[in-house]
């Protein structure tokens, strides 16, 4: 009894001290572990977003980039750290929807190990070509693809990249196995882009824009719902005639699993915030950026939107003919 | 040319502003400081200097953050040189001759020839971007994948020159670093290869912990076992500043590492690592006494430097104009740009054409600023020879602990140092040279991700690597170097000039 009564006493009041600490919280600096290197879209995009929650949580986000395999290493260490809302990270496409499929040795799961705050932002994916491809729209372009096949050449920044996993659905959806050709990174597959030696990619628009702009590649479509305001004269997916082809490299904030609801709220709200700041939201759409709109930008739309995309991508990777590392 | 000129005169408005020129001399310093702090380097200092950056507008931002980067260019030769370790792969031949120069108590030439030069590679460097940049692109868009694989096999046989010793153990060491480069995910196929199913070896062995195990903890163990050379050093510290004769023997190997460094930089591939490796294949090539090599020539630190040095400057260009990072530190400068809502591609030269010229003479004049701030320092540096080296090493160690956390933020990376760090002290035993490893790390990967590339565009056709001119010009080269490295005379004299 007495043994009871100590356990209830010590529970409450390392439940009221949870309590207080959530009610104080942010007390010190949080870190918010960004799993790519620093300079990358989803580096630039925790950045700017960081630096507006920090005026919100009166305390500052710091910055830690932790890169390795693909993300998962930064997210590994993320989904094991205190669930204090003092660590905190950028989720992503590839380390919350593609990684199960591509890393069975993974050690988290996307959709049960983390706290999920809340969507940040998107970036739309092109598809692109080198600038003399003989093909005037979409349309022709994948026509041509299919008659050449392995004749093609896809160039993509590594496996488990965007552009890997983007063009894999690509490929997959219009039902062509073009030769793939490995890079280290866009810097590379750009300039062999320019230089006429592959022939297409599907990446990240922000990566791509000012060659478009500059006439040194040619983009095809668009794939996000509507055209953006960087390219203007570069059809939807959906005008373009594959209208299936709808998928962005997201970006959203994750805690650690069993984080305390009023530090999942606080948090949500300080990316609600920096998301309607007019000068953040300026600085993002100029990266041609898509950002959460009304619901999507919950923290409960958020954990079953993970559990949609694994959903979504492992059949396609796997698909695709993904050499898993075991 | 009056274009030329107008273009240079807004540069020059943009860059000599007050806030712009407190800015450039924030980022020479802080990027000197880096730069001589073993380990830490220009990426995970500009990482952290980003958000500070936010308050300043773009142009300031990056003619700070690019201070960073080149004065730490400046900052790593004076490790390299004083204590032996090699903060970049750019550096790693300066260790050859440089801390030779120092052991000999001539550290002080050694530190102004290697400032005085790297100035007069930045300011040839910064006028060929100004005037040659845009057409320069042209060559860069050349260097398809072929091209690029054999560039690196050119480069693997300026190794073969480099060793002292034996050509044998120079070649197993060139494999060895090889072999370390393939430890990873695999490129194609997304396999781990060589990680003992670690997951930090996932992606692969970083430079920064290769070399300050080989080179800084290893030299530590060097010292240790063998107190009284340190102690020479400490006794010998000779003039602080080159003299006339010096200055004479320096001005042709500083001409001719400025263009190769230069040249070899515009490429998009990380070219400016084989800059230093060539501009010393070259002057040990033509010395009179090639003996003298490996035993503190000054040619081998004023060519490498000034090699060094003008790369830096020029791998600016593929950035400036096309957009395209060749490096770590650059891909870092186009999240810079980004995040200040400039996206980097060709059309910041029209859009923003205050921040394209005004980086671009920001740059001689970061050089400038670089040579007032080094050459008084180095009297100070010397001093730090005679802080006795029970106190030293904890210091270097500890700063190359840091430096290489920084890197990742990971801890094992530290642990993997300190076995690099035994393999090195091994290496010393048995008569191996590290440098020659470090060229085959470098050069490695990018080999094996062109070669892989330039196969399959062709389809499993070796003939792309000789169709090409570009390409077959450049392993013919490659033979001749080798061929010229095992000729039995020359071979004999090398013997002579490299034992220790």
């Amino acid at each position: 009894m007495k043994r009871t009564f100590a356990a209830i006493a010590v529970a409450a009041a390392a439940l009221t001290a949870a309590g207080a600490q959530a009610q104080n919280y942010p007390t010190r600096a949080i870190t918010m572990i960004v799993p790519f290197a620093a300079g990358g879209p989803t580096d630039v995009i925790a950045r700017i977003v960081g630096e507006n929650m920090s005026k919100t949580l009166g305390q500052q986000i710091i910055i830690e980039n932790v890169a390795g395999a693909g993300g998962t290493t930064g997210i590994t260490r993320g989904a094991q750290a205190q669930a204090d809302g003092y660590t905190i990270m950028m989720g992503h496409m590839g380390t919350h929807a593609a990684a199960p499929a591509l890393y069975p040795k993974l050690r988290y799961d996307p959709a049960k190990d983390f706290s999920p705050i809340g969507m940040a932002a998107g970036t739309a994916i092109l598809i692109a070509a080198r600038k003399d491809y003989p093909a005037k729209d979409l349309k022709e372009f994948i026509a041509r693809l299919k008659t050449e096949q392995d004749k093609a050449n896809e160039a993509h920044a590594g496996v488990g990249s965007v552009s890997f996993t983007t063009c894999t659905m690509f490929n997959v959806m219009i039902g062509i196995k073009p030769t793939r050709v490995p890079y280290t990174g866009t810097g590379p597959v750009v300039n062999d882009m320019i230089g006429g030696k592959v022939d297409y990619v599907c990446d990240q628009i922000v990566n791509l824009v000012t060659q478009i702009q500059g006439g040194n590649i040619r983009a095809y479509a668009i794939a996000t719902p509507e055209r953006s305001s960087a390219l203007p004269d570069v059809p939807t997916t959906k005008e373009a005639g594959l209208p299936d082809y709808q998928v962005s490299a997201w970006n959203a904030v994750f805690a650690p699993k069993s984080t305390p609801p009023a530090i999942v709220a606080k948090l949500n709200d300080a990316l609600v915030k920096a998301l309607d700041d007019p000068a953040t939201k300026k600085r993002l759409l100029d990266l041609g950026a898509v950002l959460p709109q009304g619901n999507e930008r919950t923290s409960a739309w958020l954990g079953d939107y993970v559990v949609q995309e694994v959903a979504r991508w492992t059949p396609i990777l796997k698909a695709g003919g993904v050499v898993a590392p075991e | 040319m009056e274009a030329f000129i107008g273009n240079l005169e807004l540069g020059f408005t943009t860059a000599l502003s007050l806030q712009n020129i407190a800015l450039c001399f924030a980022g020479c310093l802080i990027g000197t400081l880096v730069g001589i702090l073993p380990g830490v380097g220009p990426i995970a200092t500009i990482a952290i200097l980003l958000p500070l950056t936010f308050q300043v507008d773009p142009t300031g931002a990056l003619i700070m953050l690019a201070g960073i980067y080149y004065g730490a260019q400046y900052g790593g030769s004076t490790t390299a040189i004083l204590v032996n370790i090699p903060g970049e792969a750019t550096s790693v031949v300066t260790t050859l001759d440089g801390h030779q120069m120092a052991r000999q108590g001539r550290a002080g030439v050694a530190l102004g020839v290697a400032a005085l030069g790297s100035f007069f590679a930045g300011t040839v460097a910064t006028l060929v971007i100004a005037a040659l940049g845009v057409p320069l692109t042209k060559l860069a868009l050349i260097f398809g994948p072929a091209e690029y694989f054999s560039l690196m096999i050119m480069g693997l046989a300026f190794a073969v020159v480099l060793a002292r010793g034996s050509i044998l153990k120079a070649g197993a060491v060139i494999f060895v670093g090889l072999l370390l480069s393939t430890v990873g995910t695999d490129l194609q196929t997304g396999d781990e290869r060589l990680t003992l199913g670690l997951v930090d070896m996932m992606d692969g062995i970083d430079f920064a912990v290769l070399a300050m195990g080989l080179f800084g903890f290893a030299e530590i163990l060097r010292n240790l076992d063998n107190p009284e050379t340190r102690d020479v050093v400490q006794a010998k510290i000779g003039r602080l500043l080159p003299s006339k004769q010096d200055v004479k023997d320096c001005i042709m190997p500083v001409l001719r590492g400025t263009f190769l460094g230069g040249a070899l930089g515009i490429l998009p591939g990380n070219g400016a690592v084989l800059g230093p490796f060539a501009s010393y294949t070259l002057e040990k090539k033509i010395a009179k006494d090639p003996r003298r090599f490996g035993k503190g020539a000054i040619e081998g630190v004023a060519g490498p430097e000034s090699a060094n040095n003008a790369g830096a400057q020029t791998a600016f260009i593929p950035l400036l104009t096309l957009g395209i990072p060749p490096n770590a530190v650059m891909a870092l400068m186009v999240g810079a740009m980004t995040i200040h809502g400039i996206i980097p591609g060709p059309q910041v030269m029209t859009k923003t054409p205050e921040l394209f010229w005004g980086m671009i003479a920001s740059m001689w004049v970061g050089n400038l600023m670089l040579l007032i701030i080094n050459l008084p320092l180095i009297g100070i540096w010397v001093k730090l020879l005679k802080v006795p080296y029970r106190l030293m090493f904890p210091a270097i160690l500890l700063f190359c602990c840091i430096g290489i956390y920084s890197v990742n933020n990971n801890s094992s990376d530290v642990l993997m140092t300190a076995f690099f760090g035994f393999a090195g002290y091994a290496f010393y035993k048995f008569g191996f040279e590290p440098a020659p490893l470090l060229l085959g790390f470098v050069l490695g990967k990018l080999m094996e991700e062109k070669l892989r590339q330039a196969l399959i565009l062709s389809r499993g056709d070796f003939a792309t690597f000789v169709t090409s001119p570009v390409s077959a010009g450049l392993l013919i080269v490659a033979v001749l170097v080798v061929v010229v490295a095992i000729i039995p005379t020359v071979r004999k004299g090398r013997e002579e000039a490299f034992q220790e």
